[in-house]
């Protein structure tokens, strides 16, 4: 510890940041649940300056029993429990091939690192003109490379994203898009890990007779589990934030033509409250999300205790 | 399980394009069930001699065989190694039980029998009763001997040791050498032990393998070694304190130190390095060698009498330009004199080697050896001796 004449100095080190934290991030939350439990807070309402609010929970309630709000719900989830657990796994997969390649290494990781480069909206759009079709829904003329794959290998063309396609054609597209979207971060992460892994290790197992896949689940996982506990663990985070992966997809519709907002999550239906003046709604969703993080994220830490090896 | 090496050679690139010859055209034979040390300072090729047999290394050229069969091209699972690193490399996320666990399951052994089997290589190493720690909560004694449990639990044709010792204190090291030879006893799997500390080596081994450079300079027993060095690195290289080296030369059928003659000798007359252990002296106002005395460190089972004489050269751990020391050790209760600061030794024949300036090879070759021809040492003389001890 400083003793206490040397304290203030140290406060003084820390002030321009402590500043800027108050600012944008302490008042903001400070903000956001008295915005939340302050019954029917808008800025509209607010803008008389002399609006006087009873304070409640009359915001979450209202916010759960949007029918909207569950639909939104259910789409993060879906895509968090899906995609999380697959793009780790394909991560993991990748960079273990990538690691005992020695030819093209290098290139390899940063072709595979690309999308991390990339501007979001940009890569939806280009999704958007793979899985697309033209044409009306009776007469379509594939376009798209997904389809014109499919259709070279025999299948019939697939309505991914255009007016009259089904919820879980969207969903494929925006799982390929959240999964290939979240490779290039864990790849890193995961190869990173790899390489600090002892080689002797391997030596011992191959000594000891392991094949590849024993190698694999019984010395690298659990060698690599506190890297894959990281990514996990923001991948969830992440996941339930998702919002400009549909957007640069569906556009701000968050779907298809003729099934506006289907795909909508958390994060566009706080966007949504917030564009429609319900500063106290969206509030209270945002802290009903932070709450569902910050659960799940509890669960993860509970569990890699017991599974992550440091 | 007799192991033969036959020509073994292995070249590593270099940077330049070249190549490095790390193992250099090795050829000896492991007895069945021996202990075999092999010695040498870094970068002798002795931890790449031991991957080649383990098969994490391939040769560049030469043959591997165990008993009759050739492993050179066989892969290290399917040798039947056990292979304990210098660092041990335990899985830090498994228990001590599953640690020697794993090499079974990779064979698919039986649950009821595999579990004996840890539960016997367990008992061996003296470690039943930690099986279910993880290694972080071991000593480094005892990560070692999990070490070795997991190499042994599989029955392996040959044991290979990489300095195994290397990692622990040196109290622990004394102790652990001794179970290491115990261990290898009531197993009587044929061992395999690279080190570069030559009291380990001859400590244990029932043979050692002296390298430097990527040569073999001698293979035999230890004591043997050590009282019938081939060449001046071996010499050099075995014995604590180390050997004291004189330059010195024989005329007409006498060895010479300075002006001093030191004994008679048969040989021709040649420039020689005349290395004398340091137990070789004995204090005798009469003796041949004079040596100015620096002072004398008593040990209280012996005394080590410091000294110098111009004609010493320097061994391996001094450094240039410090001032060369003659150490030898006599009785505690020898009586000294002092001549004016000079002390006066005379040298046991036996404990006194003679080799050629130029080849550093010895002169004075075992004498029941060396009895019908003692021509000048030319490079044949090692062979010689590496061919005999491989008769045996």
């Amino acid at each position: 510890m400083v003793d206490g004449k040397q304290q203030w100095k140290g406060w003084v080190y820390l002030l321009p940041a402590l500043i800027l934290l108050a600012i944008f991030t302490f008042w903001p939350i400070v903000n956001t649940i008295y915005m939340a439990f302050a019954n029917g807070y808008s800025s509209l309402g607010n803008a008389g300056g002399d609006a006087v609010y009873e304070f409640g929970i009359e915001n979450f309630k209202k916010v759960i029993q949007y029918k909207n709000f569950l639909n939104c719900l259910k789409n993060t989830c879906l895509l968090c429990v899906i995609t999380v657990p697959v793009s780790t796994l394909l991560a993991l997969l990748i960079s273990v091939a990538l690691n005992s390649i020695k030819f093209l290494n290098r290139t390899l990781q940063t072709i595979y690192f690309l999308p991390y480069v990339t501007n979001s909206i940009a890569i939806g759009m280009v999704f958007a003109m793979m899985f697309n079709i033209v044409g009306t829904y009776n007469n379509p003329i594939t376009v798209g490379i997904v389809n014109n794959l499919i259709e070279a290998l025999g299948g019939t063309a697939v309505n991914w994203i255009n007016a009259g396609s089904s919820y879980w054609a969207n969903m494929a597209v925006m799982i390929i898009y959240i999964v290939w979207n979240a490779l290039p971060f864990k790849i890193l992460i995961l190869l990173g890990g790899l390489q600090s892994i002892n080689k002797q290790y391997y030596d011992a197992a191959k000594i000891d007779g392991a094949s590849r896949s024993t190698i694999l689940w019984r010395i690298t996982v659990p060698l690599l589990s506190p890297m894959i506990a990281y990514v996990v663990i923001t991948g969830f985070i992440g996941g339930f934030k998702e919002y400009t992966s549909i957007v640069g997809v569906f556009g701000d519709n968050m779907g298809p033509a003729g099934a506006k907002g289907r795909l909508n999550t958390i994060v566009g239906f706080i966007y949504d409250q917030l564009s429609n003046d319900w500063y106290g709604r969206a509030s209270a969703a945002a802290l009903i999300l932070f709450l569902i993080i910050f659960a799940v994220t509890m669960v993860n830490m509970y569990v890699s205790k017991k599974r992550v090896h440091y | 399980m007799k192991v033969t090496i036959k020509n073994l050679t292995k070249a590593f690139p270099n940077k330049k394009g070249g190549e490095v010859v790390a193992v250099n055209n090795f050829d000896f034979e492991i007895p069945d069930g021996k202990l075999i040390g092999l010695l040498g300072p870094s970068g002798c090729g002795k931890s790449t001699t031991l991957y080649m047999l383990s098969g994490l290394q391939k040769p560049t050229s030469g043959q591997i065989f165990f008993g009759e069969e050739d492993v050179t091209e066989l892969a290290p699972e399917k040798r039947g190694v056990g292979l304990v690193f210098q660092n041990y490399a335990l899985y830090p996320h498994m228990t001590v039980k599953q640690n020697i666990m794993f090499p079974l399951q990779n064979q698919h052994t039986p649950k009821v029998e595999m579990m004996e089997r840890v539960v016997a290589a367990a008992k061996l190493v003296q470690l039943e009763n930690f099986l279910d720690r993880k290694p972080s909560e071991l000593s480094g004694g005892q990560q070692q001997r999990v070490a070795i449990a997991r190499a042994l639990v599989k029955s392996p044709r040959v044991l290979l040791l990489d300095e195994p010792l290397s990692n622990l204190d040196a109290r622990l090291r004394l102790q652990t050498r001794e179970e290491i030879k115990r261990i290898q006893r009531e197993t009587n799997v044929t061992t395999v032990f690279v080190t570069h500390d030559q009291e380990e080596a001859m400590s244990i081994s029932d043979l050692i393998v002296v390298m430097k450079l990527g040569e073999i300079q001698q293979i035999d027993e230890p004591q043997r070694v050590y009282d019938n060095p081939v060449n001046l690195f071996v010499a050099k290289f075995l014995g604590t304190p180390p050997i004291n080296v004189f330059r010195g030369y024989i005329k007409n059928k006498a060895v010479y130190i300075g002006e001093e003659k030191i004994m008679d000798t048969k040989y021709e007359d040649q420039e020689l390095f005349i290395g004398i252990r340091p137990e070789g002296f004995i204090v005798n106002p009469k003796g041949e060698l004079t040596c100015s005395l620096r002072n004398v460190e008593v040990m209280g089972r012996d005394k080590s009498i410091v000294s110098t004489h111009e004609c010493a050269v320097p061994v391996a751990d001094q450094k240039q330009g410090e001032e060369v020391i003659i150490r030898s050790i006599i009785d505690s209760d020898t009586v000294l004199h002092n001549d004016n600061g000079k002390i006066h030794f005379s040298i046991k024949p036996n404990k006194i080697f003679l080799f050629n300036a130029e080849t550093e090879l010895r002169v004075n070759v075992e004498e029941e050896v060396t009895e019908e021809a003692v021509p000048a040492p030319k490079k044949t003389t090692r062979k010689k001796k590496v061919a005999e001890s491989e008769d045996k």
